[in-house]
């Protein structure tokens, strides 16, 4: 270890694990999930916030984890792509990524789902989600396989599920 | 029923969607140190001082190499040599040793504990260089060239003397490329007491990358794993043999420690092969009905700095490809492939045809105006027919004779035009606007036809074997890029032995890779042979045991029965079992196990084929070009799992429309590239991708090969360059050509106001 680094302990949950570290102040957050904490799922595809590949949910919020310090993150909940399944069970939304073909190389993919998931989650407003919303949702990430169809299909697909399973007299498809 | 052509879902996904994936930078090995390689901040110049004094005394650094610390000598090959062209003066170095000729060329590199000290140590090593004149204009006449090539038969010269009609046109293909999410990444893991190397992150081609790697470290090539991973996005670039290929399994050995690089996206963009940069003069003649007599293309290639491995491939397959699915009785495509000071070049996805196809489609679109023809009944005057198929054209690409063989193209084209028809593609093109706004934004509809090729050869080897779980296993030579090859070879697995579940797909040690749309169909028949011969093997295996004729067995679900009595019957495992070493149902000399390997050789490429179509609008004053809607209509022969063939397509129009609209590697004036970011490097988002229709054929199965199958990789984006400028020049009622690609706001305004012009005069 070089003597010169400037160490700062950081404590933080991730998926539910508490975890303590001790990071450089410039070490992002992306960094420390993948390769301090192994949480390799969170992917950087360009590590200058355009890609949108290493979105993880923040305190609830979708953030870019090359553009978070580490030390930010002191505190927090952090949730990546890790979190969604329950054991070999896939969640409804990576159900629906599978069964939409909205993923080809996968890099890219927990970025999507990450921001999905933390947009899914926002409180119901009172239309379902249109294709329309859900490609500017899509359009925040990159994608370089799929021409994008599938992940919005996939994502319009659970929004629908999700709101006739919470209201099943909500409109269907 | 068999699972070939079902869409099954994608044994890829689980692993993937739970962020299970085992990507380059995924994996580490204990001790491990990291690299960063220093590059050259300068275009072109003479290296008068490289000192890394500062850089290796910088704290956690283990060590910083230049030119001088490496074996002499060294090059790295070209892979698809073109005979005839000799490249070995324009080779690129490992390192750079006394001149330097593009932004990014490699210096130097730091190793160290972590990647953050070795990027400050990187910016420690002092380089002072003295700048030289840089080349960037390919079309100068002074340009260095690098290889001249000419491809044609016929009598061009008369054909145009004769002709009623010649039509010319220009058209440039901007500098883009592959770009994958995922950048590139080696580790190499060095066992010094085995005298062995583990290497993690090459795909591709990995048997020849394996084998180049032994011999430039002199190294015997089994001493050499190459461990296959997940791979975010191939696309041509990925898994070709860099510098870095050589650099970081070099370091680990010579510091005896695990050695990891992992790319970041700036080096990427000047260090991974460009692409797509050429510039077409074309030119046809016609009769006085609109037939064509004679074709001709002058292609500059703007290679960048060196050969890399793919040598002139590229321009190559342009002047090769170039006359599509057109009688044409006299063609000369000639090529001049030209050095220029930027980031060297090599394939991505539909190499030379995505250019060739651009250049030819648009040179028709013009032809039809001029000759006053509709465009589509130009095409079907032109097209070969089923009864000309196969066709063969006096003229060989990639060392193979062309012979396109199989198809019917005038259906395709019709069928084409329908479904637009159906799809309302050309009745949107006249709405009636009313503001002013809605006047500024003109609608327009391009359509293009295309030739693929796919299952480039000359052999793949597939081993299938059956362990005594009954789990099957799978050693194809197709390598995982993202494209579902795990998917693909298990359904052709399945078909032949009756079971979908795979213990698993490995690395082939004959394979030859994943490339040129070949997997599914060089290594898919192989795998194909493979399992037919193990399910043979089975049924033979199993009349001994069960003391019944072979051909009252039947093998369904893994299981072989005895037709009419259910009862008897044994699985895959119990056969496997009884298989074994000391089986006393094996004959004396039979080998044991229930496997074989099967090696399966191709003679001649297999050309799929198609049409795209869309539908644009074009705003006048900004120049913005939105694409409403897109359709590929494409012949595949036999599709494996229809799902994945239309993600394919899919994916590919994406991609061609980054190509066609936003993707461009500029430079300035003294060389320094402008896209070092994807601030810069515009990627379509789903904002500008639209929803893409798709209508896969199955009409013309391929018949130089078991499965009939016909590649896919490909066939999505070769035509999205043709079919965009031919959409917009019909937005803006341009009479002759757009003239370049990408069509960013800039020049489609300017295309605009010269038709405004043009208008009122």
């Amino acid at each position: 270890m070089n003597p010169a680094k400037d160490l700062h302990a950081v404590a933080l949950t991730v998926n539910g694990h508490r975890h303590e570290v001790a990071v450089e102040a410039r070490r992002t957050l992306a960094d420390m999930l993948r390769h301090d904490l192994g949480y390799t799922g969170t992917h950087l595809g360009c590590e200058h916030g355009i890609c949108g590949a290493c979105t993880v949910i923040l305190d609830g919020a979708p953030v870019r984890a090359c553009l978070v310090f580490g030390v930010q993150a002191d505190g927090a909940e952090v949730r990546t792509v890790e979190s969604l399944a329950d054991g070999d069970q896939l969640s409804d939304l990576q159900q629906s990524f599978s069964d939409h073909h909205g993923l080809q190389c996968g890099f890219c993919t927990p970025g999507f789902l990450m921001l999905a998931e933390a947009y899914l989650a926002e409180p119901d407003t009172s239309s379902p989600l249109s294709e329309g919303q859900a490609r500017d949702l899509v359009a925040s990430n990159l994608c370089r396989c799929t021409g994008y169809q599938g992940i919005i299909d996939a994502i319009v697909a659970t929004a629908q599920a999700r709101r006739a399973g919470r209201d099943p007299a909500a409109d269907g498809p | 029923m068999s699972v070939i052509g079902t869409r099954l879902p994608r044994r890829e996904d689980p692993r993937l969607l739970r962020g299970r994936g085992r990507f380059g930078d995924d994996i580490s090995a204990p001790g491990q140190l990291w690299a960063r390689v220093v590059r050259s901040p300068s275009a072109h110049g003479q290296v008068r001082e490289l000192d890394i004094t500062q850089a290796a005394q910088a704290p956690g650094i283990a060590a910083v190499i230049t030119a001088g610390d490496l074996p002499g000598g060294l090059a790295i090959p070209v892979r698809l040599a073109i005979p005839g062209t000799d490249l070995s003066r324009y080779l690129q170095p490992i390192l750079a040793a006394g001149t330097v000729r593009y932004v990014g060329e490699p210096l130097a590199v730091v190793v160290g504990d972590d990647p953050y000290v070795c990027e400050d140590a990187a910016d420690l090593v002092e380089i002072d260089i003295a700048e030289r004149p840089v080349v960037l204009d390919a079309q100068n006449a002074d340009s260095p060239v690098a290889a001249e090539l000419i491809r044609g038969y016929g009598d061009v010269e008369t054909a145009f003397a004769q002709a009623r009609h010649v039509v010319r046109i220009e058209l440039a293909i901007g500098r883009h490329s592959g770009v994958p999410l995922e950048p590139r990444c080696l580790l190499a893991v060095p066992d010094p007491d085995r005298g062995t190397l583990a290497i993690f992150g090459m795909t591709k081609v990995p048997v020849w990358n394996r084998d180049l790697l032994a011999g430039l470290l002199g190294m015997d090539e089994t001493l050499i794993h190459v461990h296959a991973v997940d791979a975010g996005g191939g696309f041509g670039v990925r898994g070709e043999f860099y510098p870095e290929d050589f650099l970081i399994p070099w370091l680990a050995i010579r510091l005896g420690r695990p050695v990891k690089w992992a790319e970041d996206r700036t080096e990427h963009l000047m260090a991974v092969n460009h692409s797509r940069q050429q510039y077409h003069r074309v030119a046809a003649a016609f009769d006085a009905g609109g037939r064509i007599l004679g074709l001709t293309a002058d292609i500059i290639q703007d290679n960048g700095a060196y050969c890399r491995t793919h040598g002139v491939a590229v321009p190559e397959l342009t002047a090769a490809m170039l006359p599509g699915p057109y009688r044409v009785p006299a063609y000369r495509g000639q090529v001049r492939v030209v050095l220029t000071n930027k980031t060297p070049c090599g394939t991505y996805r539909a190499p030379g045809r995505f250019e060739g196809t651009a250049a030819r489609e648009h040179l028709l679109d013009v032809a039809a105006t001029r000759l006053g023809i509709d465009p589509v009944a130009l095409r079907e005057r032109n097209l070969l027919t089923a009864a000309e198929m196969p066709h063969q054209r006096p003229i060989s690409t990639l060392g193979t004779d062309l012979i396109l063989d199989t198809g019917d193209y005038p259906a395709l084209l019709a069928a084409a035009v329908k479904e637009a028809d159906r799809l309302g593609y050309r009745a949107t093109t006249t709405t009636t606007t009313t503001t002013a706004a809605e006047r500024a934004c003109r609608r327009g509809f391009g359509l293009a036809m295309f030739v693929e090729k796919s299952g480039l050869g000359p052999q793949e080897t597939a081993d299938v074997t059956v362990s005594k779980s009954g789990a099957v296993h799978v050693f194809s030579g197709g390598t995982s890029l993202g494209q579902g090859i795990e998917t693909v070879m298990a359904q052709i697995t399945a078909d032949a032995l009756g079971v979908v579940t795979l213990g698993d797909t490995d690395a082939q040690p004959f394979g030859a890779g994943s490339w040129a749309s070949r997997s599914t169909v060089v290594g898919g028949s192989a795998v194909h042979q493979a399992a037919t011969a193990v399910r043979q093997r089975a049924i033979e295996l199993a009349a001994r045991i069960l003391e019944a004729a072979e051909e009252d067995l039947d093998l369904a679900g893994g299981t072989v029965s005895v037709r009419g009595d259910a009862a008897v019957r044994l699985t895959l495992a119990d056969i496997a079992r009884a298989a074994g070493p000391a089986s006393r149902h094996l004959r004396p000399g039979e080998p044991a196990g229930l496997s074989a390997r099967r090696r399966f050789e191709v003679s001649h490429m297999t050309y799929p084929y198609g049409a795209h179509a869309a539908l644009v609008e074009v705003d006048t004053g900004t120049g913005r070009v939105r694409v409403l809607r897109y359709l590929v209509v494409y012949e595949v022969g036999r599709a494996i799992n229809p799902m994945l063939v239309e993600g394919q397509l899919r994916g590919g129009v994406a991609q061609g429309l980054g190509g066609a609209l936003l993707e461009e590697f500029s430079y300035d004036d003294a060389g320094q590239p402008q896209a070092i970011s994807f601030i810069e490097y515009r990627m379509p988002t789903a904002a500008e991708v639209p929803p893409v229709d798709v209508l896969v054929c199955q009409d013309a199965p391929a018949p130089g090969n078991p499965l009939g199958v016909m590649g896919a990789g490909e066939g999505g984006i070769n035509a999205v360059g043709a079919t965009v400028a031919n959409a917009v020049r019909d937005a803006l009622g341009l009479p002759g050509g757009v003239g370049q690609l990408p069509l960013t706001p800039a020049r489609v305004r300017a295309l605009g106001q010269e038709s405004s012009r043009e208008g009122s005069r």
